[in-house]
């Protein structure tokens, strides 16, 4: 018999129970009972010994007849004929019992009903590994052994594919159990990961997901990531090859932002929160191995940032003044989506004292026009998260995302003279053609505002993007797909 | 062992290259991997005494099976414990 071929149910009365598991100790003088009286085999998953008395007791070692069976309670009792069950039922029931097996009076002393336990091969830190010597689970991807003796751990650093930082080594089992998280096939191929252009498959991200830190719920978060990046829209290519420090920001709008536990309040730009941290990493971990993109290789940047490790979070949308994000980008609210914004690290931004928008508008303003140079305008986006003691302000007033934008790039108009080279004595600036023009700093719909953060704090962040348009960048939202 | 999964793209080859070749073999430790093929110990054995004679230290090591690669725990605790290895096939 070849592992993955279901074993062979004997004919008769199958029961299959644990010793560790109380309702089987309980139901041991029905069985003996039942045993005289039927063909019954008994199947027990932890106890070869048990239970005693049991003459056709068989022991079910390795939970082959377990797992191809389905057994998912002990103590569990089915009716096969045939090699083919005809009828089951779970726990400690008289009167399921009794209808099973046909035979009335069983267990008189015993209580009409007791639930059972989780059998073993459902046992989450069994199940993956069934899962893979069972369920035929096969690999694309090259294994690579590494000795006993070995250090895993540095042995994946030497191999280079690691981002500085340890990773969750990529067992099978654990491949397998995180392709459980989409519904995908693992020989789909996701994108073309630059530089290298490689394709890359639904495997690939997942064994880069692995390393990262996801949980298998985080994956499709992580796909429609990948896939999102290496569009020719974001050019992930040019923003791994510049020398500026900016990366894929991820943010994460819907309803799957709660179900897998990611962070949009508190520290929403830190560390801390495992979905946070790791989507982002996975993505960048993706780049690096699949796509070949290192540091001092094709990665040129000069200086990089801390969210080059991974950068993503979730927006707040349970309090938020405005409709997601993603409505930007035409996505109804409510769908599970992923913002990729070229982006650099967060700024702090204070203002304590203004209570009403338009003043908040001005700090926000006078802020926003520093990035990258004051001089440089309409040529780079900017992601503007507002926390909710602000947000409170736009709450109360009435003012839409779209007229704080407005208000805020209004704000940043300056005369195209005092920006021209050479202006202020200072050469970098915008050409001497553009003298004439009274410009902002935002180009229409460059200005991103996400609400985001803790609950406690007069501030907003500011997430200074990478060159945009046909040059450089331009966001792109995704949805996630499971 | 360990296995994982190669999470590249698999553009280059899983095996880590040799290491460069040594200009002497003074004070390096060499390794004789008897391949478990018949007489290849009588070959070594004669290798191992000529080494022996100008100095070196000498470590052995046999494969369970000429027909198949070195397991990695062999080949790992070659590369731990030798500079320099020398591989014997004889009949």
């Amino acid at each position: 018999m070849s592992l993955n071929e279901s074993p062979a149910l004997p004919d008769g009365l199958i029961a299959v129970v644990k010793k560790d598991c109380p309702t089987c100790e309980l139901i041991v003088p029905v069985l003996l009972a039942l045993e005289k009286e039927t063909q019954l085999t008994v199947f027990t998953q932890d106890d070869p010994e048990f239970p005693a008395g049991i003459g056709k007791r068989q022991f079910d070692e390795d939970l082959a007849l377990s797992w191809h069976h389905n057994i998912e309670t002990v103590p569990t009792l089915l009716a096969v004929e045939g090699g083919k069950e005809v009828s089951r039922t779970v726990g400690w029931s008289r009167s399921n019992w009794e209808s099973l097996t046909n035979i009335s009076g069983l267990g008189p002393d015993l209580p009409d009903q007791r639930p059972g336990c989780g059998s073993l091969s459902v046992d989450p830190s069994i199940s993956p590994d069934l899962e893979l010597r069972f369920g035929g689970a096969s690999f694309t991807a090259r294994c690579v052994e590494f000795a006993a003796l070995e250090d895993t751990h540095e042995a994946l650093f030497n191999r280079g594919w690691t981002d500085g930082l340890p990773v969750v080594p990529p067992s099978e089992v654990r491949v397998a159990a995180m392709l459980k998280g989409t519904t995908r096939s693992p020989a789909d191929i996701v994108a073309s990961i630059p530089p290298d252009l490689a394709p890359c498959t639904v495997e690939k991200v997942a064994i880069n997901a692995v390393m990262a830190g996801c949980k298998p719920e985080y994956l499709p978060v992580v796909l429609a990531a990948v896939e999102a990046v290496c569009t020719q829209t974001f050019n992930m290519h040019g923003l791994l090859a510049t020398t500026m420090p900016h990366a894929p920001v991820l943010v994460v709008n819907g309803p799957i932002t709660e179900q897998i536990g990611m962070n949009s309040g508190n520290n929403v730009l830190g560390q801390g929160n495992r979905a946070n941290s790791t989507i982002g990493r996975a993505v960048q971990l993706v780049i690096r191995n699949v796509g070949g993109g290192r540091p001092g290789e094709v990665d040129r940047a000069a200086f990089g940032s801390p969210g080059k490790v991974g950068f993503c979070f979730a927006e707040r949308e349970k309090d938020s003044p405005w409709p997601p994000i993603s409505t930007m980008y035409g996505f109804p609210a409510g769908t599970n989506t992923v913002l990729a914004f070229p982006g650099e690290a967060p700024r702090n931004l204070v203002d304590q004292l203004s209570r009403d928008p338009d003043s908040l508008a001005r700090t926000y303003a006078a802020n926003l026009v520093s990035i990258q140079h004051p001089k440089l305008v309409l040529g780079f986006d900017a992601i503007l998260a507002v926390a909710p003691d602000h947000s409170r302000v736009f709450k109360e007033s009435g003012w839409s995302r779209e007229q704080l934008a407005s208000r805020i790039n209004e704000l940043t108009v300056r005369p195209g003279y005092e920006l021209i080279r050479g202006a202020g004595n200072i050469p970098e600036g915008i050409p001497e053609g553009m003298k004439d023009l009274d410009l902002p700093k935002f180009r229409e719909n460059g200005l991103h505002i996400v609400h985001c953060g803790g609950a406690a704090g007069l501030f907003s962040a500011i997430i200074g993007g990478w060159v945009n348009g046909a040059m450089g960048s331009d966001p792109v939202c995704v949805e996630i797909t499971p | 062992m360990t296995k994982v999964l190669d999470p590249t793209n698999e553009a280059t080859p899983a095996d880590i290259p040799r290491a460069a070749r040594p200009e002497t073999l003074d004070g390096l430790t060499v390794g004789l991997l008897d391949i478990s093929k018949p007489r290849g110990d009588r070959f070594l054995d004669r290798i191992e005494e000529r080494l022996v004679e100008r100095g070196l230290r000498v470590e052995r090591f046999c494969k369970p099976t000429f027909t198949k690669p070195a397991p990695v725990d062999l080949r790992h605790e070659i590369a731990t414990k030798c500079d320099v290895v020398i591989e014997a096939l004889a009949d």
